[in-house]
C-alpha cells in the first residue's frame, strides 16, 4: 500500500454546474502532494469531499486501503483557506475544544498542546481571547490546532497567506517535518514557488479536470525544452556564432553574470546531447556559464493550463 | 453523540460567559421591579395629592351627604360666596376646582347644567366619579318623586352567582375563567419571549460562525447537522438558566421590597381601583376576590398544563429556532437577516394576537381552534386554550401536526444550513435556499 489516498473517477455537481468531472489521484504516502490549480478550479470541491464536509455524487475515496468513512475524520487535519477561531474564545479553551472534537482526549489534547505550544513559544497566550492577537498569531494557533492530533493526512489550503515571511519560513519546515514523521500532505496553492519548495508530487486541476499529475521531478522531465543558458568567452565571437546556429537553435538571453562575453540560449536539435554541445564550447573558448533551463513549476502550470484552451 | 454533547457544551459555555448575557440576567429583573416600583411609587405619589374641590349649590339639592370627601378628593360648599366669587378665589388659591350647580326647572335640564372650571383638564375617571355622584343623587330624587321607597330599593338589591359546569362535571367559575386567562396568557407568552429571545441567539451564534470563518474548522470534525442542533440545545439550555435566574430574582424582590419600604401589598391591589370598582370586581367574583382567584388557580388541570407546556414549548422553540438557524446560515451579516425574518415573526406575533384578544373571549371559538392546530401558532395559542379545558383529541391532532411540522423544519433548516454555511459573498435569495434544500449531500 504506497498510497495513503487514492481518489477515484470522483464527479460533483452543484445543480447543473460540475465541480469536478471524474477526477482521479492517487497520493502517496509521506509525499507532500501540491494540489494546484486556478481560482475556480474544483480544488476546494475536492477537499471538502476528502474531509466529508460534502459527498461526491460518484466515485469513491480510499485512506489507507479504506473506503471513506466518518470515522476517518480523526485521521485528517484540514487547515482551510477560508480560516478562522472564535474571537471570543481563549487560546487555550478553544484549542482544547476543537481538539475533542477531533476525538482526542482533555487529557491528551492538554499534553500535545504544551508541546506545540512550548515550540513556538506561545505557552503565554492560554489565556487571551483570539481578538485579542494579531492575524499572524491567531494563525500559529490555528497551525498548532490543525496539527496537534497527529493526523496521517494533512491538508493544507494556501498554508503560507496571512504569515510573514519569517513565520512561513517556520510553518514550511514543521510541514516538512512532519512529513519526515511519516504524515502525508496534500498541499493546495497557486502561489508556484513554493510549490517547487515544498511538494515531491503534483496534481493540476483546471476547469473540473484533472489535466496533469506525477511526479514533480517527471513531470519536469516531460516539460523539458532541452534549452541551456551558456556564458562564453572567445576571441572570435561571429565565427563561432556561425558555427552554433548550424548545430542549434541559438537566440540571445540575459542572465546576469561577472564575466564578459556571449550570452545565448541554445536549444539541443537534430540528436546533439548536452555533452556535444560542452565538448565544442570547451574547444573554442572559455566556458564560464551552463544551466539548464529547467521548466519551472508555474511554467508548467501556464503550460498546461493554456494546452486545454 | 459525545460531539454533540461538546457542542452543547461550548454554546451553553459561550453564551453564558458573554458579558452582554451575564448584566441582562441580573439587570433585567431589576429593571422590571424596579419599573413596577416607580410606577406604583409615582401612582402613590399622585394619590397623596388631595385635589380640593368646591361647589356653589344654587339648586339647594346636594349637601355633603352627596360629596364626601375620600382619601384624595375633599368637597367644601362655597354656595354662599356666589359664582363669581368662587371662581375667582379658585383660580387664586390653592384649590383643583370648582363644581357650579344652577338653579334649573326639571331634574333633567338640570343633570345636564353642571359646570367644572379648573386649571388642568381634569382625568376622565375623576369626572367619571362627580358624575357618578351627582347621577346617583339626581336618581333617587327622581324615584322618591315616583314615590319608590328608597329603602326597599336598597333592600331589593340581589346578586345571583350563575355556577357553570362542563359535562366532564367540573365547575367553571368567572374565576376561574380569570385564572385560565392568567395561566395560558402567561404559558403562551413565555413561549413566545422564549423563542424571540434564543431564537435569534441562535441565528445571530450561527452568523458569528460564519464571520469569524471558523465554520470550515468544525464542520470538517463534526456534521453541519450536529452543529446545528448542538446550537439550538445549547442556547436553549443558557435561555432556561437564564429564564429561572430571573424567576428567582424577581420572586426574591417582590417578596423583600415591600417589606423594606413597607408596601402593603393588599393596599396596592385596592388602590388602583375606585371604591365602586372594587365593588363591582367583588360581585362579579363573589367576594374574597384573591384568595379566591388563588384557589382556582390551584385548581386548574396544573399537571396536565405543566406537561403540555413542555411539549408545545420543546416543539415551538424547535420549529422556530431550526429555521432561525437557517437564516443564519443564509446571509452573512445581520443586516441582510430582515427579509427572511418577517415571514417567520409573523405567524409567532399573530399568535400571541390570536391568544390575547381571540381565545381569551371565545376560547372555543373557530378561530381559536384553527389557530390551536397550526404548527406555527399552535405552541402559543393552544397553551392558551388548555386551561379552558380542550377535548384531548385536539391536543393529540395539534401535537401530531406540530411534530411533524417541526421534524421537517429541523430537516429542511439542516439543508440550507449545510450548504449556507459555506457560502460567502452572494447575498441569497428564497430561489438560492430553494435550490440548496435539492442539493444532493
Amino acid at each position: 500500500m504506497n498510497n495513503l489516498l487514492e481518489i477515484n473517477n470522483v464527479v460533483k455537481r452543484y445543480g447543473d454546474y460540475t465541480a469536478l468531472n471524474d477526477v482521479s489521484m492517487h497520493i502517496p504516502k509521506g509525499s507532500v502532494f501540491g494540489l494546484l490549480g486556478p481560482n475556480g478550479a474544483g480544488k476546494t470541491s475536492l477537499i471538502r469531499i476528502i474531509n466529508q464536509i460534502t459527498m461526491p455524487d460518484s466515485g469513491d475515496i480510499i485512506l489507507d486501503g479504506e473506503k471513506l468513512a466518518p470515522k476517518h475524520i480523526a485521521h485528517i487535519g484540514y487547515l482551510p483557506e477560508e480560516r478562522g477561531l472564535y474571537k471570543s474564545m481563549k487560546v487555550g479553551e478553544q484549542a482544547l475544544y476543537l481538539a475533542q472534537l477531533k476525538g482526542m482526549s482533555k487529557s491528551e489534547a492538554r499534553q500535545k498542546l504544551k508541546y506545540w505550544f512550548d515550540k513556538f513559544d506561545i505557552g503565554a497566550w492560554w489565556n487571551k481571547k483570539i481578538e485579542e492577537l494579531s492575524k499572524g498569531m491567531a494563525q500559529k494557533v490555528q497551525f498548532v490546532v490543525t496539527v496537534l492530533h497527529s493526523p496521517k493526512l494533512l491538508i493544507f489550503d494556501e498554508p503560507f497567506s496571512g504569515f510573514d515571511p519569517i513565520n512561513a519560513q517556520l510553518i514550511a519546515k514543521e510541514i516538512l517535518q512532519l512529513r519526515d514523521e511519516g504524515s502525508t500532505i496534500i498541499f493546495s496553492t497557486h502561489r508556484m514557488e513554493s510549490v517547487e519548495e515544498m511538494c515531491d508530487h503534483i496534481a493540476l486541476i483546471h476547469k473540473s479536470n484533472k489535466i496533469l499529475d506525477g511526479k514533480l521531478e517527471d513531470i519536469k522531465r516531460q516539460y523539458r525544452t532541452n534549452v541551456f543558458e551558456i556564458g562564453f568567452k572567445t576571441d572570435n565571437q561571429d565565427l563561432i556564432l556561425g558555427e552554433l546556429k548550424e548545430k542549434f537553435e541559438v537566440s540571445t538571453a540575459d542572465f546576469k553574470s561577472l564575466n564578459e562575453g556571449l550570452k545565448l540560449k541554445v536549444k539541443l536539435i537534430n540528436g546533439n546531447t548536452s555533452g556535444d554541445l560542452l565538448s565544442y564550447l570547451t574547444s573554442k573558448g572559455e566556458v564560464n556559464h551552463f544551466v539548464e533551463m529547467v521548466p519551472s513549476a508555474n511554467d508548467i502550470f501556464i503550460q498546461a493550463v493554456n494546452k486545454t484552451q | 453523540m459525545d460531539k454533540l454533547k461538546l457542542i452543547i457544551q461550548r454554546e451553553f459555555l459561550a453564551k453564558v460567559k458573554n458579558k452582554s448575557f451575564i448584566i441582562m440576567t441580573f439587570l433585567s429583573p431589576l429593571l422590571m421591579v424596579g419599573m413596577g416600583a416607580l410606577v406604583y411609587f409615582l401612582m402613590k405619589k399622585n394619590e397623596e395629592k388631595v385635589k380640593k374641590i368646591v361647589y356653589v349649590d344654587n339648586s339647594g339639592i346636594f349637601s355633603k351627604e352627596t360629596f364626601k370627601d375620600s382619601k384624595t378628593v375633599t368637597y367644601e360648599d362655597y354656595t354662599k360666596l356666589g359664582v363669581e366669587e368662587t371662581k375667582k378665589k379658585v383660580e387664586e388659591g390653592n384649590y383643583y376646582g370648582a363644581l357650579i350647580i344652577p338653579k334649573k326647572d326639571s331634574l333633567e335640564i338640570l343633570a345636564n347644567s353642571i359646570e367644572f372650571y379648573s386649571k388642568d383638564s381634569p382625568g376622565l375617571s375623576f369626572m367619571g366619579e362627580i358624575e357618578s355622584k351627582v347621577e346617583t343623587r339626581l336618581k333617587n330624587l327622581k324615584l322618591t318623586k315616583f314615590g319608590i321607597d328608597l329603602e326597599k330599593i336598597e333592600a331589593s338589591k340581589i346578586s345571583s352567582d350563575i355556577k357553570m359546569y362542563n359535562f366532564s362535571g367540573e365547575e367553571s367559575t368567572k374565576a376561574k375563567n380569570v385564572a385560565s386567562i392568567i395561566a395560558g396568557g402567561a404559558a403562551g407568552y413565555l413561549l413566545f419571549m422564549f423563542v424571540l429571545i434564543y431564537g435569534t441567539s441562535v441565528m445571530r451564534s450561527v452568523i458569528e460562525e460564519k464571520t469569524s470563518r471558523i465554520i470550515e474548522v468544525i464542520i470538517s470534525s463534526v456534521k453541519p447537522f450536529q452543529l446545528m442542533l448542538g446550537k439550538i440545545i445549547g442556547n436553549a439550555s443558557a435561555g432556561l438558566v437564564q429564564f429561572f435566574v430571573w424567576g428567582i430574582i424577581i420572586f426574591i424582590l417582590s417578596m423583600v421590597l415591600p417589606m423594606v419600604f413597607g408596601i402593603d401589598m393588599t393596599e396596592m391591589q385596592s388602590t388602583r381601583v375606585t371604591p365602586e370598582q372594587m365593588e363591582a370586581m367583588k360581585e362579579a367574583a363573589g367576594g374574597g376576590k384573591l384568595e379566591r382567584l388563588i384557589k382556582e388557580v390551584l385548581d386548574l388541570p396544573l399537571l396536565k398544563m405543566f406537561t403540555l407546556f413542555i411539549f408545545y414549548f420543546f416543539g415551538g422553540y424547535m420549529l422556530y429556532s431550526s429555521l432561525f438557524a437557517a437564516i443564519g446560515a443564509a446571509v452573512d451579516n445581520e443586516t441582510d437577516t430582515q427579509q427572511f425574518m418577517t415571514p417567520i415573526m409573523l405567524p409567532l406575533i399573530l399568535g400571541v394576537y390570536v391568544g390575547f384578544f381571540t381565545v381569551i373571549n371565545d376560547p372555543h371559538g373557530p378561530i381559536s381552534v384553527i389557530f390551536s392546530y397550526i404548527p406555527f401558532t399552535s405552541p402559543i395559542v393552544m397553551l392558551m386554550r388548555i386551561p379552558f379545558g380542550v377535548a384531548w383529541w385536539e391536543i393529540a391532532l395539534s401535537l401530531f401536526l406540530l411534530i411533524i411540522t417541526f421534524m421537517s423544519s429541523v430537516w429542511i433548516a439542516a439543508k440550507i444550513y449545510r450548504v449556507g454555511i459555506l457560502m460567502y459573498g452572494k447575498k441569497a435569495n428564497y430561489k438560492d435556499l430553494w435550490k440548496w434544500i435539492r442539493y444532493s449531500s
